[in-house]
């Protein structure tokens, strides 16, 4: 009795154990997405065609083109680096974005995306966009986030204040 | 000067917190109850020392010190006072001294009480206190001093907590003001409420520490902290229901919950939390399950203090990161050193921890419990996964791949199915044990197969109304599958609970001669845990219909809109009426629409003003307008005022099905908690001997 009901619950404990790796893994591979940086999408070219991507750039102000009609939202962005430690070592998120947008040799990309033209989205935000790339070179964007890294970061207030 | 002051008394805190850990720890060691009592002491001192630290900050922010780093960062002239008050627990450094004050307090109630009986436990519970204590002032003494000022060198003007050389102090003439969007009575009590259910469930892994330290196998711990982690439990719950009605009400997206990493990190203690709540019974009424019990209560602490880092370091991108800093490898560090160390002393202890009973039947009440815990388990490990496997993927491949709410859905939702319908038989557990003798008395069945006979005799009354829901949701014509699954499991469940109420009440009726109602307060009085236990499920239950209202059924549509043109949706019609734009007295720049809502007659509903408010600092903030009844919310927003003209403005409108049963299953499941932890005369334990026989289930036992 004691041994038959033992390996009972074992065995409905592996059960269980194997559904929720099951659902792990199989939820992993159906909703993963990859970060790259514009750089890398744009070196690996065809290969990530199709694939869920987050990207992250700084948004050229000049290139955005909205039309309200439609709610189609166009605009350019620049590579930065994704390493925080690069970050820090070039001045902060706010000073990295300001390099990305004034260097014209830098590899850029072009985001289509669809709906409301976001309140943060002007020149040097930092645009995280989920989405694919398609065949066209255009990155057609399904989520937009934006931060603008000066108004939270700003730790020292410009002197001119006092 | 005052900052320097509360800098001071930081200090002197953290030396006292520090005293306190050394003196229990000694007076255990040589025997001297007088060292134990002056740890003791010195626990509690923190108490009125980081009050008058939090008074003074909270001072330096009501006056509008711009001298202080703090106070420049999280509020501005412009705010009013109760939200300059509560910007303490606005940023990273006022909220860790929040915090550390809170546990604190807790900390001092605990040790208040009289400990004649359980005086071996004292000194532990102080030291894993102050440990606690010591590590979050350590950060604000070393990382994050909230007291810290802005002072002008020859280099420039930078933030010290020492004067240096040549330096004279700078006061900019307005802080940065709190980000608007926490500007919210929501966000406002929703960290409180977060940071009290954190702290809260220190307590009890004090007292396991202690159990496990001082070898005591019996469950006193638990019962001792019982109270502690219903609490916290009850404000961890409120302050994650709070942060989804803030995300609602504010972030203009819709929803209520994202899957943000900062969420999960909150998300995390609540699920080892509750999956501690249930399997502590277990170990109360049959002594089994003590490891278990051990394992997560201190995975519940390592997660808090996790949960903690995560919302206060933003090592991961979220919505949530408003704060950025080094504190980082402290609190790594901390989470590693207090979790190695709990689970080598529960390796030590881990012989003497053993079942004094077995589970006999996978149907019997401690299996479903332990499948409860398994449920819970297996959800934590997906939203663990989901948070770490960026960081885990690029280790490996070299490139990051996160997972997005799909994943979580996809993943948790037919556990979260599950744990619903476990919901429902748990009331099946306690009775089928009656109907249980009755078939054995009657046959000679297996036992497996009287089990499952029972609880199919049991079922099929409660089951008519769950059938019927199904009927009605095919008749509407819902085909969504695992909406009709999860409605069904959930009206399954309600009137499987709803039906144990009615029935126990109508016994306990019958049997003391009291009118229905009577009995059934007397019923839920003489058992809080267990009927304040089905309240809450109830209240889970409503929350569930709410849940797969919104997730399954929400439908969104966006356009322009000329004045007078109009936009459907799901039946309804919105109607752009008329703009206006004018200046609050805060400062904000508010645009606010006027809309009228018609139904699919044509029939007058209401007027919404969903407003697009653009604050001093040039932060905008979306506010929807939203109607809203039991049957769905229509919520619509106007989006993005900028370079439209007056005549057209853009909307986006959502129909959130069944979004309020949301909310109003959070006050049930809150009065459940509340009875399910109304204080009642502490009884002694029982022997381990009257534990083992067998409890037959009686109505209001």
């Amino acid at each position: 009795m004691a041994q038959s009901s033992r390996i009972k619950f074992i065995l409905g404990g592996a059960l269980i154990l194997a559904a929720v790796v099951y659902l792990i893994v199989s939820s992993t591979q159906a909703s993963a997405q990859y970060f790259m940086t514009i750089e890398e999408l744009n070196a690996k070219g065809q290969s990530v065609i199709g694939k869920n991507v987050r990207v992250s750039g700084a948004v050229l102000g000049e290139s955005i083109q909205y039309d309200p009609q439609s709610l189609t939202l166009r605009f350019t962005v620049a590579h930065v680096t994704a390493d925080n430690r690069e970050i820090e070592a070039q001045g902060g998120l706010a000073e990295v974005l300001y390099q990305a947008t004034i260097d014209p040799n830098r590899p850029r990309i072009q985001v289509v995306y669809h709906g409301p033209k976001p309140d943060l989205l002007r020149n040097e935000a930092q645009a995280i966009m989920t989405g694919k790339m398609g065949e066209d070179g255009i990155f057609y964007a399904e989520e937009l986030l934006l931060k603008c890294p000066t108004r939270y970061e700003e730790a020292v207030p410009a002197q001119t204040e006092g | 000067m005052l900052a320097d002051f509360g800098f001071g008394i930081l200090l002197v805190t953290f030396l006292a917190s520090l005293y306190s850990i050394v003196a229990s720890l000694y007076g255990h060691l040589a025997h001297r109850p007088k060292w134990v009592e002056s740890a003791r002491l010195s626990m509690q001192l923190t108490f009125p020392l980081l009050t008058l630290a939090s008074l003074t900050l909270i001072y330096l922010l009501v006056s509008g010190d711009f001298n202080v780093k703090f106070v420049y960062e999280v509020t501005s002239r412009d705010m009013p006072t109760y939200l300059k008050v509560t910007a303490l627990w606005g940023g990273q450094s006022g909220s860790l001294l929040f915090w550390s004050w809170l546990m604190s307090a807790f900390a001092t109630a605990v040790t208040l009480r009289k400990w004649e009986r359980d005086r071996e436990f004292l000194p532990w519970v102080t030291m894993v206190a102050s440990i606690t204590i010591a590590f979050f002032l350590g950060l604000n003494v070393f990382f994050e001093n909230p007291f810290q000022r802005f002072w002008q060198t020859f280099q420039g003007v930078d933030a010290y907590t020492f004067r240096p050389a040549n330096a004279i102090p700078f006061a900019p003439e307005d802080g940065r003001g709190l980000n608007p969007l926490l500007r919210h009575p929501g966000m406002v009590i929703h960290p409180p409420m977060l940071y009290l259910g954190f702290v809260a469930y220190v307590i009890p892994f004090a007292f396991a520490i202690a159990a496990l330290i001082t070898g005591r196998a019996d469950d006193r711990w638990i019962r001792l902290t019982r109270r502690w982690s219903l609490t916290a439990w009850l404000f961890l719950s409120l302050g994650l229901v709070l942060g989804g009605r803030w995300a609602y009400d504010v972030l203009g997206w819709g929803g209520y919950w994202a899957w943000d990493p900062v969420e999960i990190a909150a998300f995390m203690p609540w699920l080892t939390g509750t999956a501690f709540l249930h399997s502590v019974m277990i170990q109360e009424k049959r002594g089994m399950l003590k490891r278990w019990n051990m394992i997560l209560i201190i995975l519940t602490y390592s997660l808090v203090v996790f949960g903690t880092f995560l919302t206060r370091s933003g090592v991961l991108s979220s919505v949530h990161a408003f704060a950025q800093s080094e504190i980082g490898p402290a609190f790594f560090i901390f989470i590693g050193v207090t979790l190695v160390a709990s689970v080598a002393l529960l390796i030590y202890r881990w012989d003497s921890l053993h079942a004094e009973g077995q589970m006999h039947s996978m149907f019997s009440r401690e299996a479903l419990f332990l499948l409860n815990n398994l449920l819970f388990m297996g959800i934590l490990v997906i939203c663990f996964w989901g948070v770490i496997s960026p960081l885990i993927t690029e280790l490996v491949t070299g490139s990051k791949v996160t997972v997005g709410p799909p994943y979580y859905e996809r993943a948790a939702g037919p556990l979260f199915a599950l744990l619903v319908l476990l919901m429902g038989i748990a009331p099946l557990s306690a009775w089928g044990h009656i109907t249980l003798k009755n078939l054995a008395a009657q046959n000679g069945l297996e036992l497996e197969k009287r089990y499952a006979l029972a609880i199919a005799k049991l079922l099929w009354k409660p089951a008519i109304p769950a059938v019927l829901v199904l009927i009605g949701l095919l008749a509407a014509g819902i085909t969504n599958i695992y909406a009709l699954i999860g409605l069904t499991f959930a009206a399954l469940t309600a009137s499987i609970t709803l039906y144990e109420f009615w029935r126990a009440a109508r016994a306990r009726g019958r049997a003391q001669k009291e009118h229905f109602f009577l009995a059934l307060w007397n019923l839920a009085g003489r058992n809080r845990r267990r009927y304040g236990g089905y309240i809450i499920h109830l209240g889970v239950i409503l929350m569930a219909v709410g849940i797969i209202g919104i997730e399954m059924f929400q439908s969104e549509t966006q356009r322009s809109l000329a004045v007078g043109e109009s936009i459907q949706l799901a039946g309804y019609t919105v109607r752009y009426d008329s703009l206006a734009q004018f200046p609050a007295n805060d400062g904000r720049w508010v645009t606010r629409a006027v809309v009228s809502v018609f139904d699919k007659n044509g029939q007058f509903l209401t007027e919404l003003y969903p407003r697009y408010d653009v604050y001093s600092d040039g932060q905008p903030m979306t506010i929807p307008g939203v109607r809203s009844t039991l049957a769905d919310d229509l919520y619509v927003l106007l989006i993005n005022w900028e370079g439209v003209t007056s005549q057209i403005a853009p909307f986006k409108v959502y129909h959130n099905p069944l979004v309020n049963w949301l909310w109003l299953g959070a006050f049930v499941f809150i009065f459940g908690t509340l009875i399910a932890a109304w204080p009642e005369a502490e009884r002694e334990p029982l022997p381990a001997q009257a534990r083992k026989t067998k409890t037959v289930y009686q109505p209001g036992d």
